[in-house]
């Protein structure tokens, strides 16, 4: 079935459905939202803490102090003037949220209520500041269906539960779409003059991970394998406190309300490496913490986790203010966090890296800036870069809501100026092979246990800690996982509804993604925000203070490099 | 510990009618019942069919009928349940295949009660005030993730597939009795009406299959409430 439309959003998270109010307050544009799940569903969901912006609500803060805590939290590698962008904007866009009916916690005055979280400061480091704008530990969720909500509103049309399967690119230009209903497995052709990815993560590349089942980098895989390089990759993000062995997230807003990490002997061991920000340094040194108490022998009785201690805050402010995280800890452990200690360990979270974009998420084509014309990408799935090699608690939420409501003016205007340019004649053809070869082949690999290998190669190889030696092995076994992948067969040869099709997708475009991780960090011979190398412990500003682009060329994958902007704050070592 | 689970499947583009399909699995006590479909799919059955993707009870996406309750196959541990598990779809939705059911009808109905703010004055350079009591007063009904748990447990929806349900209903409350929102007449027109809140029984086991606790029953005596008041 072909349709057209003005612009199209991929992807029905934040990134996607701001992108899409944007889109369908300007008048006279027809918009169609396609996701492979149902909107409501989207990891966006999952995300707990809140929202930062420099409101002041609570003591003073500026957008100012917010950039320089963004640029020291991801190391430098921060493209400077992108993250102002955002620090700036992120004020306007929560008062837009709450304008759209958001239900934030509220200050006794009725104004938005704002708690600590990790990284984030008063004046450039001195102390922690109340900058998190939140709706108790639920704020992602409030986001998600505050945005779905004015999408109804606004009758913006949804394609639910239909699975990316190309990007159509013309000319030189990116205009269309291939796409599988998958409730009767039909293939559609979406032509249109702007395309956004707001496809999300791609956590399910590793075993122990916050991301849902669903987060397996379709777009970002998509855009690799038509030629879009993919920027900083290896900058990986691991969240210090998953739910021991599940991986599911307790916020950061546990620390940011008080809690504290204990090793074996109960010590609050942050206090040996931040003595400043002790429990809240930002994410990538907190999990390098409990990795070496772990190493060192500290671990909960020699095991490989810590605790999570919440027992001092008292009952009210866990039932009031974490009532989510009680409820996980209560029913995934058996644990009551009001009196007991929490198993927790660092979980597989948030890629840095992703799709290359400019400030108005319009796709960069090279390390030159070359814009491919009417594609744009926005949250997860892109890098602006905002985030360089770390990315400070809050700050997805940001990104997702400041990009993508800048990719969705950019685009409103893209669209009304913009032609519709001719579809190739048959677009859909390489996708229909891909689908029919999975559906016909009789017997060969299993994908399930091809995405465990990858996913257990990927938490021992490619997660905390790094080296030369365990990422020359990982890609060694992710190419033989690739060869595999090429003949694999699944059971399910019906057209309707077949979700073992889409998981068997899914395990292709991990594999892809998981390739261009490793090449980055082989060829990032330094340690970095979350990409620490144990071979190379030092951060080394003269030779990698770059952004990294890998390519997929006929030839194997190309790595090149991009200068970061450091148009504010220079360069130093990073303490806290 | 080894589970026996039955598991109604159904492909109404094949099948003429619905059969159970009984597999014996080996699992942790600790480990979710979206484990066990796991396990099923990816080791012995890949056309087993449900939906899922955050596997911690917050997307909404796996709710199913566990030993006859509606439950996220996410949010229930299978010691539980225990050994013999029978897993079905929810009741009162048409079945896609196996596990998976028609969620449009669901999102017609959410649709239905207006489900978003609507506040026409001019919006302030900030945010509109709202103390904590006003925040309060709906905080319950902002937990609800849509996973139509509660709606298709309810007798009421299914001797009655035009009742418009409690979750729509948990929707229309998380708007009424939010201080910012001016469209109470209009949205209480819709619920007020045939098809609307009077039809609910308070047979409360909307209550009992909230994966979200919500007091879905208590929430619908307040509109109840409300809408009478506000007459009077």
């Amino acid at each position: 079935m072909y349709h057209r439309f003005d612009a199209i959003v991929v992807g029905a998270g934040g990134a996607g459905l701001m992108a899409a109010m944007q889109l369908a307050r300007t008048p006279g544009i027809r918009t169609a939202v396609i996701s492979k799940l149902y909107p409501t569903r989207s990891h966006t969901g999952a995300a707990q803490g809140g929202i930062g912006a420099a409101l002041g609500n609570l003591e003073e803060d500026y957008p100012e102090w917010h950039t320089f805590d963004t640029v020291k939290g991801g190391d430098y590698l921060v493209d400077q003037d992108a993250a102002d962008i955002m620090c700036h904007e992120a004020v306007e866009s929560v008062y837009e949220l709450e304008h759209y009916g958001l239900p934030f916690s509220r200050t006794p005055e009725g104004k938005i209520d704002q708690r600590r979280f990790g990284g984030h400061t008063r004046n450039f480091g001195e102390a922690p500041v109340r900058r998190s704008c939140f709706a108790a530990d639920r704020t992602g969720h409030m986001i998600l269906q505050t945005l779905y909500q004015q999408c109804i509103k606004r009758e913006v049309e949804f394609y639910s539960e239909f699975q990316l399967l190309d990007l159509i690119i013309s000319e030189g230009v990116c205009c269309g779409l291939v796409v599988l209903n998958i409730k009767d497995g039909e293939i559609h052709i979406f032509h249109a003059k702007a395309i956004l990815f707001a496809t999300g993560g791609f956590g399910r590349a590793w075993k122990i991970t916050s991301n849902a089942l669903s987060n397996t980098g379709d777009g970002v895989a998509i855009a690799f394998r038509r030629g879009i390089p993919l920027e900083d990759m290896e900058l990986y993000q691991f969240h210090p406190t998953g739910v021991y062995k599940l991986g599911i997230l307790l916020t950061e807003g546990a620390r940011g309300e008080g809690g504290i990490l204990r090793n074996n002997d109960g010590e609050r061991f942050t206090e040996r490496y931040a003595p400043t920000l002790l429990d809240l340094a930002p994410r990538d040194m907190v999990s390098r913490f409990i990795y070496q108490e772990v190493k060192e022998g500290r671990g909960i009785n020699g095991s490989d986790f810590v605790h999570l201690d919440l027992t001092h805050l008292g009952a009210d402010v866990v039932e009031n203010k974490l009532p989510d995280l009680a409820d996980f800890v209560r029913v995934y452990l058996g644990v009551d966090p009001v009196r007991e200690l929490i198993p927790i360990q660092p979980t597989a979270h948030y890629a840095m890296g992703g799709i290359p974009t400019d400030v108005d998420g319009r796709v960069l084509m090279d390390e030159s800036n070359t814009v491919l014309p009417g594609f744009y990408a926005a949250g997860e799935c892109a890098c602006v870069s905002v985030h360089g090699a770390n990315r400070l608690g809050t700050n997805s939420l940001v990104d997702i809501v400041v990009f993508g409501r800048r990719a969705g003016k950019h685009m409103a205007a893209y669209v009304q100026e913009a032609p519709f340019t001719e579809l190739p004649r048959t677009p859909d053809d390489e996708a229909r092979q891909q689908v029919s070869a999975l559906l016909s082949r009789e017997r060969g690999e299993s994908a399930p246990e091809i995405r465990e290998t990858l996913q257990e190669e990927m938490m021992d190889k490619v997660s905390v800690v790094r080296s030369e030696q365990t990422l020359q092995s990982a890609r060694k076994t992710v190419h033989e996982l690739q060869a595999r992948f090429a003949q694999v067969a699944i059971q399910d040869r019906q057209t309707w509804y077949n979700s073992e099709l889409l998981e068997t997708l899914e395990v292709g475009y991990l594999l892809d993604l998981s390739e261009s991780i490793i090449a980055g960090a082989l060829a990032r011979q330094e340690s970095r925000g979350g990409h620490y190398r144990e071979d190379y412990p030092e951060r080394d500003d003269t030779n990698f203070l770059r952004h990294s682009f890998v390519y997929n060329t006929p030839d194997g994958l190309r790595i090149a490099h991009k200068p970061v902007n450091i148009s504010k704050f220079e360069p130093k070592e990073r303490k806290y | 510990m080894q589970v026996q689970c039955k598991i109604r499947r159904y492909n109404p583009t094949q099948d003429k009618k619905p059969y159970f399909s009984v597999y014996e699995v080996r699992m942790e006590p600790t480990d979710r019942v979206l484990d066990l479909l796991n396990e099923i799919k990816w080791k012995l059955d890949g056309t087993l069919t449900y939906r899922r993707s955050c596997a911690h009870g917050v997307c909404g996406s796996d709710a199913m009928r566990i030993n006859g309750r509606n439950r996220l196959a996410c949010k229930v541990l299978v010691r539980d349940i225990g050994q013999k598990m029978t897993i079905e779809p929810m009741m009162g939705f048409a079945v896609l295949r196996d596990l998976v059911v028609d969620m449009e009808p669901f999102f017609e109905k959410y649709k239905a009660v207006k489900p978003y703010l609507v506040n026409d004055d001019p919006a302030p350079v900030t945010e509109r005030l709202q103390t904590p009591e006003e925040r309060a007063a709906y905080d319950d009904t902002t937990k609800c993730i849509l996973c139509a748990a509660c709606t298709t447990a309810c007798p009421p929806f299914w001797s009655n597939p035009d009742f418009v349900g409690p979750a729509a209903l948990v929707n229309a409350h998380r708007f009424i009795f939010d201080s910012r929102d001016k469209a109470g007449a209009e949205r209480a027109d819709v619920i007020s009406g045939r098809e609307g809140v009077w039809r609910c029984r308070t047979v409360f086991n909307c209550t009992d299959a909230c994966p979200r606790g919500i007091q879905v029953t208590n929430v619908m005596e307040e509109v109840k409430r409300k809408l009478l008041y506000d007459r009077a």
